[in-house]
């Protein structure tokens, strides 16, 4: 009975855990078995005698160099660092601070806006970069980060609102109410007894707000043009692919320091980041 | 301490009017308890007076200043929630001192003020903990902590006792009481729980559907009820009541039900009189029955059926039957009777209650 459950718990758990954490992770192997793979075994045809694929026998760090030295790679990496950050601090701001309006004050209308501010969240950004180019064109901030330091915010802001909503939510709402008798205005109690309680959430607010804007790639693609303007996802693709040409290498190199702070900025919060997903603490 | 005056409160939802015209005085240092079932409307008169519920119409004034369009801050007042509400991020020493910090008192009266309430507690040793570390015991005493270190002029309690289990609820009770004649301070407090509304008020206001029914002294309510809601909402096990014709036979006034025939008391006679040939609802209450002896006069006295026994030790609980009622006594508890055994109860004559079988209102 004892081995039998043992065995099922194999099949049915490490078996299909084991499977999920191979497809998630091989991507991730791959970029940087490639990056480290010399050219000579990188285009090495599926029938020589040494094809290996999956591990390189001589690995080199000549395609970071080529990376940073032959493109921009530092000027993408600043861009889009600079374009991330105050995008999601724009965003934070507004999100937090409307999810809490929405969640909290009884005014006319407040389920309708909420629903209103996600149906512009699942409006597809394929579809907004048309009439946004043309915006951005009359504005004359195209080519710059401005382009995209304010137009990120038309999908994050949503996006925190959203989030910080549920949040909000589930604080007592008798957290405040004490905080107002106990005399602070309605400012001080959402300072000093709301905001510390949903740091959590805001964190994790952040962080997918972070993500989404390094991660971009639309608008960033549209609304800039000259190299030393770009941001990595799309500097990495546009430079690094030249007509049928790809640099591999180069590209896998890229793409795999390009998402080293995104996955620093992960580990680096993810007690909160795991709290914020699944509710607050119970007062 | 500060009196507190309601003059017609209203309170309305979109659809719903929760509070209709409540009229109340809260003298100096009184201790009044709101007490009515779910949705009568105490917990939005308290919140009203706190400032946390917009006013529909009428006035609050707390001593002589109307408080109706004051922020919370500004009525220094502090209440305890059911839920506790306690400041999850901060230590016992911070949720206590908050109130003050927030009021910009000096560092070392704040230091003074929450260990006075601490030793007055007995939480001393909690301070540095953070509520999450405590039980529901002590997150009570650390919510009445954070109250009473502010002096305010009104505590208001919203049914702080229900997170409890039943004996720290006697406990606390008890605790509530004494802490009261300690301060000296006005309280009102909202419950569902009429033990706790009886054991605690000076005085009881008791309301349904966003209606005051009575206000009174407990054993006001308890002996002479207002009418049919308070009647059967005070005293536990609740007040029998049965429908009754009122029948006049020799100049005098009978109660009749099948199987019961009672000669209703001469103090009532006089009320009673112009209900002659209606019917009126009697109540009379499980402690005003006792299993009748040879001496019992006739016309105060039922033949019944015994259907459940409840023994609780210091008294017998007797669900009988009588007609068509079932009826509760409360009986002595050497009292030897058997399921389905026959027995005959006497009642007290002065401890009839009539009711106005269509006002509801008390005969």
């Amino acid at each position: 009975m004892i081995e039998g459950a043992k065995w099922r718990k194999w099949l049915w758990f490490y078996l299909p855990l084991a499977m999920f954490i191979l497809g998630l992770l091989f991507p991730f192997y791959w970029m940087v078995v490639t990056t480290l793979r010399p050219d000579g075994e990188l285009y090495r045809p599926w029938n020589h005698a040494q094809y290996a694929p999956f591990w390189t026998s001589d690995p080199t760090l000549d395609h970071v160099k080529n990376l940073i030295q032959e493109t921009l790679f530092g000027v993408w990496m600043w861009n889009t660092m600079l374009i991330a950050l105050v995008a999601t601090l724009i965003s934070l701001l507004c999100g937090v601070i409307a999810g809490y309006a929405l969640a909290r004050l009884r005014f006319r209308y407040a389920g309708l806006l909420g629903t209103g501010i996600f149906i512009t969240y699942l409006v597809p950004q394929t579809l907004l970069f048309i009439p946004l180019a043309e915006i951005i064109r009359n504005y004359r901030i195209g080519d710059t980060p401005w382009a995209l330091i304010l137009t990120y915010p038309t999908f994050l802001i949503p996006f925190c609102t959203w989030l910080m909503m549920g949040y909000f939510k589930t604080i007592p709402k008798e957290l405040e109410e004490c905080a107002r008798i106990d005399g602070a205005t309605r400012w001080q109690a959402m300072l000093y007894i709301i905001f510390p309680i949903a740091v959590p959430g805001i964190l994790s607010a952040g962080i997918f707000a972070f993500t989404l804007s390094w991660n971009e790639f639309i608008y960033a693609l549209v609304f800039l043009s000259s190299p030393e303007q770009k941001t990595v996802p799309v500097g990495v693709v546009s430079e690094l692919i030249r007509g049928d040409v790809f640099y591999w290498g180069p590209l896998m190199a890229g793409a795999l320091l390009g998402s080293i702070p995104v996955a620093f900025v992960y580990s680096f919060f993810v007690e909160h980041y795991v709290a914020g997903m699944t509710g607050s603490v119970k007062g | 301490m500060a009196r507190v005056l309601l003059t017609r409160l209203n309170k309305k939802y979109d659809e719903t009017h929760a509070v209709k015209d409540v009229n109340l005085e809260i003298r100096d240092r009184e201790f009044v308890v709101l007490v009515g079932p779910s949705g009568c409307g105490k917990t939005t008169t308290l919140r009203m007076v706190a400032g946390l519920e917009e006013i529909t119409s009428g006035e609050i004034r707390i001593d002589e200043r109307v408080v109706n369009d004051l922020p919370p801050m500004d009525r220094d007042i502090a209440m305890v929630f059911q839920n506790y509400a306690l400041y999850p991020h901060m230590s016992v020493y911070d949720n206590m001192a908050f109130g003050l910090k927030m009021r910009k008192f000096a560092r070392d009266e704040i230091e003074k003020r929450v260990r006075q309430a601490a030793d007055i507690l007995g939480i001393q040793a909690l301070l540095a903990r953070r509520p999450r570390q405590l039980s529901g015991g002590q997150r009570q005493r650390v919510a009445l902590g954070r109250a009473i270190v502010r002096h305010p002029r009104v505590f208001l309690f919203d049914e702080p006792l229900s997170n409890l289990d039943a004996k720290l609820r006697v406990q606390m009770r008890v605790e509530l009481k004494r802490l009261h004649h300690r301060l000296e301070t006005t309280a009102i407090y909202v419950t569902h729980d009429q033990v706790e509304a009886m054991t605690l008020g000076d005085r009881v206001v008791v309301m349904k559907d966003g209606l005051v029914q009575q206000v009174g002294e407990p054993l006001e309510l308890y002996g002479l009820p207002a009418n049919l809601f308070v009647a059967s909402f005070i005293g536990s096990p609740a007040m029998n009541f049965a429908e009754v014709a009122v029948a006049e036979s020799h100049g005098v006034l009978w109660a009749e039900a099948a199987g019961l025939r009672i000669r209703i008391p001469p103090k009532k006679q006089a009320a009673l009189a112009r209900y002659a040939g209606q019917r009126v609802t009697l109540g009379v209450r499980p402690e005003a029955l006792r299993v009748a002896t040879g001496a019992d006069a006739a016309d105060h006295a039922f033949d019944s059926t015994v259907e459940v026994v409840e023994p609780l030790g210091n008294e017998i609980l007797l669900d009988v039957r009588a007609g068509a009622n079932l009826i509760v006594a409360r009986v002595d508890p050497a009292t030897r009777v058997k399921v389905q055994e026959r027995v005959r109860l006497a009642l007290d004559p002065e401890r009839l209650h009539f009711f106005d079988a269509k006002t509801e209102a008390a005969i």
